[in-house]
């Protein structure tokens, strides 16, 4: 902070000698060069971060991988350290992907509604403490969420668990278990749809409120209705946005830890695999910090952080994929935020966002 | 937003982070607040200073119950206690990062992958000479159950055994039903809850039902869940699961089973149901042989133990302190802890938070090895 405040003053006072009536601010002089250098330090740090963890994850889960016995990719057995090591994801993979996709499905549909009622239905004076309290929901630890779910609200899911599994039983996928259990995937997947809510809503409810006018009167004036317009013009203009948000949460899905680790019952290894979300499992996260006190050897701890690097790598895949739907969804759907934002110096910030 | 703003924002960010970093490399992480302490001190003097140690879970309560017992007599003394597992516990102490650990089980001397035997680098740490494995605190592990209107339930090795191991699937079945004559059993399945993280619990429960079962287990004892079951994490976890779930069954510390108002099993050893109390499980301490020589004092516990009245799952978890070779004003302090740790007077307050004390044969040698400690 001192710094730019030490060197900025002697800047201006030439500024606004030279002329007042045009403050280009101080081209070319230490506060820009700071600045931008500011800009690419962050730039630069955020690419090290990410660069960094990655080794450390290679790093240490390289020689796990040499030793493992067993398919890392395909195997479900998860038998680290001791002399013939053998473990694999495959149990984990499912269980992360599967609880998270299910979180979304339930998660972003709500989220568009809840954005869509705060931005064009509900009255001014409704609309606040509706975000407010949708805000709220993001500011609760996740531990306080593991805990609630399985102490109070995993008994009241269990007549919805019933009754999808009685309705739609002879997909493996809604099978009911054996066992009357309360830590199942879609409990945990309710959950996480619950936690990521907040952020998939607050990022739509910006979107969507940034509907050019022109876009929303020109759809009423061709006699559309509310829903028309939405759907005309706003729903088209947020979609790349709703996408970035949508894959946010699911970031924040597929790396939620504790409130996973609370709700979820671990199988075990001897019973065969089970599909259905209304059994147990483990995460990717929660595997590894279930585990964590223990991790006594090297080869073991090896074999966490190769598990770690899946997540990791996983979680890249899906960042990709949501740049990849965003830079796909149609340049009619971009253009109009480009020019909003563009309105001053198109080419530069053409070149910043990219 | 205006550049101002940003530029704002943005130098508040960095400034911070570099604050961040400078105090990152201010802050010293070896403890350096120990004055000059009385380094000649026996055990029953109070020496100034803090002590720092790590480890098993299982005696959290007990230990944390100890140390305000001796801030009442020693109030210069800090002792913080980390429960991170005894793992951790182990690691930390042999990386000499705290003064003793707590540990479920007493040191390894075979290494497991290969690497360096627990015990041998213990005695690295130690300069040399050997850490010593003194059992402190008896945990007994209940077998605790949900099950509507059934208030007492006995079990013996082979039923618990394959009641874990999936064999036994129902509470109804004929094994359970010789051994509770009279008792009102549902037909509904068992819900077996297990510990999902490695556990101490389950490596000496699963030595109980290895030893007790008749080779009814078919697993080895090991810190992971060999047998049946859904997975909980830690003993809250699993004592929440029991309770939350109709007709289930898991084991447990005493403690957890009983602030969960769970039902506690008898267990029938050969010689009669034996309910699980101070008493029995320290009856069962008395039973058990020295592992160790010396004044190494592990514990070779008999799970199958016939002894009248004793309580046969129990899980003694020990201190790992050095014989030899901490500096002196830190010996003064394990040993004046440990000293009151192992007294009459500290050993009888665990009775209320469902440990059991030592039986008094034990104890005198546990003490007699604290005060061999230079």
């Amino acid at each position: 902070m001192s710094s730019t405040d030490g060197t900025a003053p002697p800047d201006r006072p030439t500024d606004r000698s030279t002329g007042p009536k045009l403050d280009l601010g101080p081209v070319g002089h230490l506060g820009d060069r700071l600045f931008a250098g500011l800009a690419r330090g962050s730039g630069g740090l955020v690419v090290a971060i990410v660069a960094f963890v990655g080794i450390f994850l290679l790093a240490l889960a390289i020689p796990a991988l040499a030793d493992n016995n067993s398919s890392f990719l395909f195997s479900r057995i998860w038998e680290p350290g001791g002399e013939t090591p053998r473990f694999g994801i495959a149990a984990l993979f499912y269980t992360t992907l599967v609880s998270s996709i299910i979180a979304m499905v339930i998660a972003v549909p709500i989220a568009v509604g809840v954005a869509l009622f705060t931005t064009y239905y509900s009255p001014k004076r409704l609309a606040a403490p509706v975000s407010h309290a949708i805000d709220l929901l993001a500011a609760v630890p996740s531990i306080i969420y593991g805990l609630w779910a399985i102490i109070f609200f995993a008994p009241i899911l269990r007549p919805v668990i019933d009754g999808l599994s009685s309705a739609l039983g002879w997909l493996p996928l809604f099978e009911k278990p054996a066992t009357d259990n309360l830590g199942v995937v879609f409990t945990a997947s309710v959950v996480l749809a619950i936690m990521i809510l907040p952020v998939v809503t607050a990022i739509s409810r910006e979107i969507f409120a940034q509907t050019p006018i022109t876009h929303r009167e020109g759809a009423l004036a061709l006699g559309a209705t509310r829903w028309e317009m939405i759907r005309m013009a706003v729903l088209p203009y947020g979609r790349s946005g709703v996408v970035s948000a949508s894959m946010l949460g699911l970031g924040r899905a597929l790396g939620e830890t504790v409130a996973v680790l609370i709700i979820l019952s671990v199988p075990n290894g001897n019973d065969p695999w089970d599909s259905s979300i209304f059994a147990g499992g483990e995460t990717f996260a929660s595997k590894i910090a279930n585990n964590a006190a223990e991790f006594d050897s090297p080869e073991k701890t090896g074999a966490y952080i190769a598990a770690g690097l899946v997540l990791f790598v996983v979680t890249f895949l899906v960042n990709s994929a949501a740049r990849l739907i965003v830079a796909r969804s149609g340049p009619g759907n971009r253009r109009p935020r480009r020019n909003r934002r563009a309105g001053t110096n198109p080419a530069q910030t053409e070149g910043a966002a990219t | 937003m205006s550049v101002n703003r940003l530029l704002r924002v943005g130098t508040v960010a960095v400034a911070s982070l570099g604050v961040l970093a400078l105090s990152a490399c201010g802050s010293d992480p070896e403890s350096s607040a120990n004055p000059g302490s009385t380094s000649s001190s026996s055990g029953g003097d109070c020496p100034k200073g803090t002590l720092n140690a790590e480890g098993s879970s299982a005696q959290k309560n007990a230990i944390e119950e100890v140390i305000s017992k001796y801030n009442e007599k020693c109030t210069d003394v800090t002792v913080n206690y980390n429960p991170t597992g005894s793992g951790a516990g182990i690691k930390q102490f042999n990386a000499s990062q705290v003064d003793f650990a707590g540990s479920d089980s007493a040191l390894k001397t075979e290494s497991k992958d290969g690497g360096e035997a627990e015990a041998a680098a213990a005695a690295k740490r130690c300069q040399g000479s050997p850490a010593l494995n003194l059992p402190m605190v008896i945990g007994p592990v209940a077998i605790a159950y949900n099950v509507d209107g059934l208030d007492k339930l006995v079990v013996d090795g082979a039923t618990a055994a394959k009641i874990f191991q999936g064999t036994i699937k129902t509470w109804n079945d004929p094994a359970i039903v010789k051994l509770n004559p009279g008792a009102k059993l549902p037909t509904a399945p068992i819900a077996v809850f297990f510990r999902s993280d490695e556990s101490g619990t389950t490596e000496n429960f699963t030595k109980y039902l290895e030893a007790a079962g008749g080779g009814a287990w078919t697993g080895k004892p090991a810190k992971k869940w060999t047998g049946t079951g859904a997975g909980k994490e830690k003993s809250a976890g699993v004592a929440e699961g029991v309770k939350s779930t109709k007709n289930s069954i898991t084991y447990v510390e005493w403690s957890y089973a009983v602030d969960n108002k769970l039902g506690v099993a008898q267990v029938d050893t050969g010689a009669g149901p034996v309910e699980l109390s101070a008493e029995s499980a320290g009856k069962a301490l008395a039973a058990a042989k020295p592992a160790g020589t010396g004044s190494d004092l592990a514990l070779k516990l008999d799970y199958a133990t016939k002894a009248p009245g004793a309580y046969p799952i129990i899980l003694v978890t020990y201190e790992i302190a050095c014989s030899k070779g901490l500096p002196a004003e830190k010996t003064a302090l394990v040993k004046s802890f440990l000293t009151y740790f192992a007294s009459a007077d500290g050993q009888s307050s665990l009775a209320d938070l469902k440990y059991a004390p030592l039986p008094e044969e034990t104890r005198t040698k546990v003490d007699a090895a604290i005060q061999a400690i230079s």
